[in-house]
């Protein structure tokens, strides 16, 4: 068994993965550049510790590993930003669901919806990223952010929530 | 069941995360609340807004070519400290290590070759210019179009109206036959579903779920022909599209 049987392995497992990858970095990060140095950063590490992945879902270990390094990243670079915890205490228990007659989003642009999610708090940008666009479950993204599934499923409601009522005061503003 | 409690349950509702028992309580109450069924389908629209295509990231091509590189330069480890370089060697130099670490290809759910096949044959249709011999949203374009190609007529069903929309057809390879590939679209998802006829005396089977490699797979037999869906999309959803498919095909 050679280098390149093992680098096939490695390459085979994950690199399918790596747009799921570069879009979660890409989200947290905020910038396409920042968003591959994380992305490289996070295969080298991938493959540290590739030794220890025995099979299971490859997506979701990445995913891992990608969120930690940009948390690593943002730490160093972004120090103010670099909060995976929300303050509790801060942003409080949910608010109220909007009411529904002011929450049709369909007509929403696509620059707006980008804005909107850019401006929530890193800790509800990753749970939405990992829920919507990956369709991650919530035991997933629960191993994903290290938090538990209890958690996972206040932040998604709280970060519909924030969105709806960003995108709702967005469309009140045109 | 009260508002209070749809409102606190509505996205794990959604999402597909509720055991049946609740499930089925907001059912009921959506069906006898206007309010909340308003609510519930706001909810809808946002989660539609969300999976747009045009908010997802694909990688560069250069990043993939950064990533294979730093896998593959597995025998020639040097020092390097520039930070970019550095890390690509480093890389390197680990694989160098990983590969005395390797494990064998065990503990698989489903050790068999169709399903190692399946993935395979998923993978290589995302790459570019593989996914699709006929690309259609039109049952009544892709269904003929398999005539000759493969020795069963398969039966392809449109699913836009319930989120999955039909991309195309394509002729594969799996478990040493030819095979017909259906392509189906979520959001920045694609779903191949691999159809091909089942042994005589197959009988029906229900749908079993699994995972390799990162992808959900469910599997059944029905009308005497074997079907595999394979998708990132997750595991309720790649269930529930098996549900729709097997309750269309005749």
């Amino acid at each position: 068994m050679g280098t390149r049987s093992s680098s096939e392995a490695f390459e085979r497992a994950l690199l399918p993965h790596l747009d799921a990858a570069y879009n979660l970095a890409r989200w947290l990060t905020r910038n396409g550049d920042d968003a591959e140095d994380v992305v490289q950063e996070a295969f080298v590490r991938a493959l540290r510790f590739f030794g220890g992945f025995h099979g299971g879902n490859a997506r979701a270990w990445l995913l891992t590993i990608v969120r930690n390094a940009c948390y690593d990243w943002l730490r160093r670079n972004r120090p103010a930003e670099a909060h995976d915890e929300l303050d509790e205490e801060v942003h409080g228990p949910s608010e109220p669901s909007p009411t529904a007659e002011d929450l049709l989003v369909e007509q929403v642009d696509r620059v707006r919806v980008q804005r909107a999610l850019e401006e929530l708090p890193p800790a509800f940008r990753e749970v939405l990223i990992l829920r919507e666009f990956e369709g991650l479950s919530y035991k997933e993204i629960a191993e994903v952010a290290g938090v538990k599934m209890g958690t996972v499923m206040s932040r998604l409601a709280r970060a519909r929530d924030a969105l709806q009522r960003q995108l709702t005061a967005d469309a009140g503003k045109r | 069941m009260t508002c209070a409690d749809f409102r606190r349950f509505v996205d794990a509702h959604l999402d597909g995360e509720l055991d049946l028992a609740r499930q089925a309580e907001m059912e009921e109450h959506l069906r006898s609340c206007p309010a909340c069924s308003r609510l519930a389908a706001a909810r809808q629209s946002l989660r539609t807004a969300l999976r747009s295509e045009e908010l997802y990231f694909r990688s560069p091509a250069r990043l993939e070519q950064r990533v294979r590189a730093a896998a593959r330069q597995g025998d020639r480890p040097r020092l390097v400290t520039s930070s970019r370089i550095g890390a690509a060697l480093a890389a390197a130099a680990v694989l160098a290590a990983a590969m005395f670490l390797w494990p064998p290809a065990s503990d698989r759910s489903w050790s068999d070759r169709t399903a190692q096949d399946v993935v395979s044959a998923h993978v290589r249709s995302l790459m570019p210019g593989h996914l699709t011999d006929v690309p259609s949203s039109e049952q009544h374009t892709v269904r003929p179009w398999f005539a000759g190609k493969v020795e069963f007529a398969p039966p392809v069903v449109e699913l836009a109206g319930d989120g999955f929309a039909l991309v195309g057809g394509r002729l594969d390879y799996v478990a040493g036959k030819r095979v017909a590939a259906l392509v189906y679209r979520q959001g920045a998802h694609l779903i191949n579903l691999f159809a091909w006829p089942a042994p005589p005396r197959a009988g029906e089977t229900a749908e079993s779920a699994s995972s390799r490699d990162g992808y959900n797979m469910v599997r059944w037999t029905r009308s005497g022909i074997e079907f595999w869906a394979i998708s990132d999309v997750n595991a309720a959803e790649l269930r529930q599209f098996a549900a729709l498919v097997r309750s269309r095909v005749p």
